[in-house]
């Protein structure tokens, strides 16, 4: 058994009478790239930001990176990377200055922020880009930054929610290549989206139907369960079961 | 605390390539010193006088030349009659009519009543008074003249003689009165409005959310976000006080230095208060009509333009939580009256500990999870 990296236990979060998640129990792997899927209020966003210590759980348990995050939401702070739907660098700052930004926000020296720079702007051919303020740059490539700002201190987990929104096919896939090669180096990788084929790519899937689990495992059982052969229809199948 | 020069270097880039906010921060302080200086002053000039002179003899000349011979008198015309001026004066035309009745020069020798009459458009109430009181200097000035040379070696006519002078502000003059309250004012807003505005844009473009997943911590972050604009109110400050000394010619009686000290303090309050107030918003807007509400309370009932002294008691009371208060109050104090440390401490020190009240719950309520 892989060391878990993530162990969620009965996590309820309600928002007045409004449950958003509720009960959900899940755990993910070191190393792994973990999609969760769900409709729009499925409540996967909800989750997300309880993972990353944005907001408080209601009740349950949630450990990442051997932290109680309810309990210590800046310690796991240190130890995650995170990107979100809504494109989040600074937009009147140079791809440079972002990456030194975030670096001395997470404490890499001088020295450190300029090799990782490099290294991410090698690794997107986007070398003669790096003095380029961020809003000449088109939001596919924006959103190839942000996930190499979100990895500049080499996080242990990095949540992506929704990371590829409005992103054309070809970067998106460029985008997964990112993602796969992070999850080499032996980063865990927890993903929301809404495209099912995404959810291919992904070595398990959870999907979350108002605020619950509906089901969790390999993209290929659950194709095998549902009898499809894509992810689309089991999406569509547990979607009809819901009304 | 490495963290805060990186916080730093952000938010100094981020103002210097706005273009909308590079000039307010530093063009529009000077314009409206200099502007505001010259308007919000009580000082009448160049009130446009009618002389209606029923005794044409050397003395009525006499009193008409000490209206006219004025800085702050145009003569307008001389009319023959009370009718025709008055006339004019309903066109808007003039603004104080001086009648000097018959027999003036002869009723003044043979020291019966001698009278003139003194009539002012009141339309503009206090503009009205200090016309009024102009005028009446000019006449009573006239009658201790004509009473000294009437009766030279005796004793003056008036049992009871006023010897006015003005301390701290000798000349009465407005810019010295009117510059230090201004600078404390344009200090007071530019501080305001930036920090208030600041927390929140990054809640409105959603890059706080990126910061509140990074270790950030809370200290740091308000102190990152205070200090730019601390620098600038006092680079702000520093410009003025210059302006102040040689462009309007005001000796700063006291010590410059303290003063740079006390704003120093006096900014940190401000500044939390805008930071408070962005960390409390949601828009962008609600964070400028809060700053906006607070600011035009506080500067109306600051004592800038009417003395705290005259107003109810509960306005009095108010101003124990006004900063704007104390810190025109202090300003005045060392820039007219030289006052030191010791003079200004009881104000001082509510201010410091206003200010890092301020800090503290401004800090308190940046929270990086809901």
């Amino acid at each position: 058994m892989s060391e878990k990296i993530i162990e969620v236990k009965d996590l309820v979060k309600k928002f007045g009478n409004f449950v958003a998640n509720d009960h959900l129990t899940f755990d993910v792997n070191r190393g792994e790239i973990f999609g969760f899927l769900g409709a729009n209020g499925a409540g996967k966003t909800t989750a997300i930001k309880i993972l990353t210590g944005l907001s408080k759980p209601t009740s349950g348990d949630v450990q990442v990176a051997g932290v109680n995050v309810s309990k210590y939401p800046e310690r796991v702070k240190k130890k995650i990377g995170y990107m979100n739907q809504s494109f989040s660098l600074y937009d009147d700052m140079t791809v440079r200055e972002n990456f030194r930004f975030y670096g001395g926000i997470y404490g890499l020296s001088k020295a450190e922020i300029k090799e990782r720079t490099k290294h991410f702007l090698t690794k997107l051919n986007m070398e003669a880009y790096g003095n380029r303020m961020l809003k000449s740059i088109p939001l596919g490539w924006k959103q190839k930054l942000a996930f190499s700002v979100a990895n500049i201190h080499n996080p242990g987990v990095i949540f992506l929610d929704e990371p590829t929104g409005g992103v054309d096919p070809i970067t998106r896939r460029q985008f997964w290549e990112l993602i796969y090669e992070a999850a080499d180096r032996g980063t865990t990788v927890f993903v929301t989206t809404h495209y099912m084929d995404e959810a291919e790519y992904c070595e398990r899937v959870c999907i979350l139907s108002e605020g619950k689990i509906k089901a969790l495992d390999t993209p290929v059982k659950l194709k095998q369960d549902f009898n499809t052969t894509n992810m689309n229809d089991v999406f569509l199948k547990l979607a009809r079961n819901v009304e | 605390m490495r963290r805060i020069r990186y916080i730093l270097q952000k938010e100094f880039l981020q103002i210097f390539r706005d273009k909308a906010l590079l000039p307010i921060i530093i063009i529009i302080p000077i314009i409206q010193l200099v502007v505001l200086s010259y308007t919000a002053t009580y000082e009448i000039k160049n009130i446009r006088l009618v002389v209606v002179d029923q005794d044409h003899t050397p003395d009525s000349r006499a009193l008409t030349r000490e209206f006219t011979g004025s800085p702050f008198y145009k003569l307008e015309g001389s009319l023959p009659n009370y009718a025709q001026a008055f006339h004019l004066m309903q066109k808007g035309t003039a603004d104080q009519i001086l009648v000097i009745e018959p027999h003036f020069e002869k009723n003044l020798e043979t020291t019966k009543k001698a009278s003139v009459q003194l009539i002012t458009n009141a339309i503009n109430g206090s503009a009205a008074g200090v016309m009024q009181g102009y005028g009446v200097s000019i006449i009573n000035g006239f009658h201790n003249n004509i009473q000294i040379e009437q009766h030279p070696g005796q004793a003056k006519g008036l049992p009871i003689q006023t010897d006015t002078s003005y301390w701290y502000n000798p000349e009465l003059n407005y810019f010295t009165f009117m510059v230090p309250g201004i600078l404390v004012l344009l200090v007071s807003l530019i501080g305001l409005f930036l920090s208030s505005m600041n927390i929140v844009k990054e809640k409105e473009l959603g890059t706080i959310t990126q910061l509140n997943v990074t270790p950030i911590n809370k200290f740091e972050f308000i102190a990152g976000k205070l200090i730019p604009f601390w620098v600038i109110a006092m680079a702000d400050l520093t410009v003025g006080l210059l302006v102040a000394r040689f462009w309007f010619d005001i000796h700063i009686a006291g010590n410059p230095v303290l003063l740079l000290f006390v704003t120093s303090v006096y900014m940190v309050l401000i500044l939390s208060f805008g930071l408070f107030i962005s960390t409390m918003a949601q828009t962008m807007q609600q964070a400028m009509f809060i700053s906006w509400f607070f600011l035009v309370i506080f500067i109306l009932m600051s004592g800038l333009f009417t003395p705290i002294e005259s107003m109810p008691a509960w306005a009095q009371e108010f101003n124990r939580i006004n900063p704007l208060a104390y810190f025109i109050k202090i300003n005045r104090m060392i820039m007219l009256k030289g006052s030191v440390f010791s003079d200004i401490r009881n104000e001082f020190f509510i201010l410091a500990g206003y200010a890092i009240a301020m800090l503290g719950f401004s800090t308190l309520r940046y929270r990086k999870t809901s």
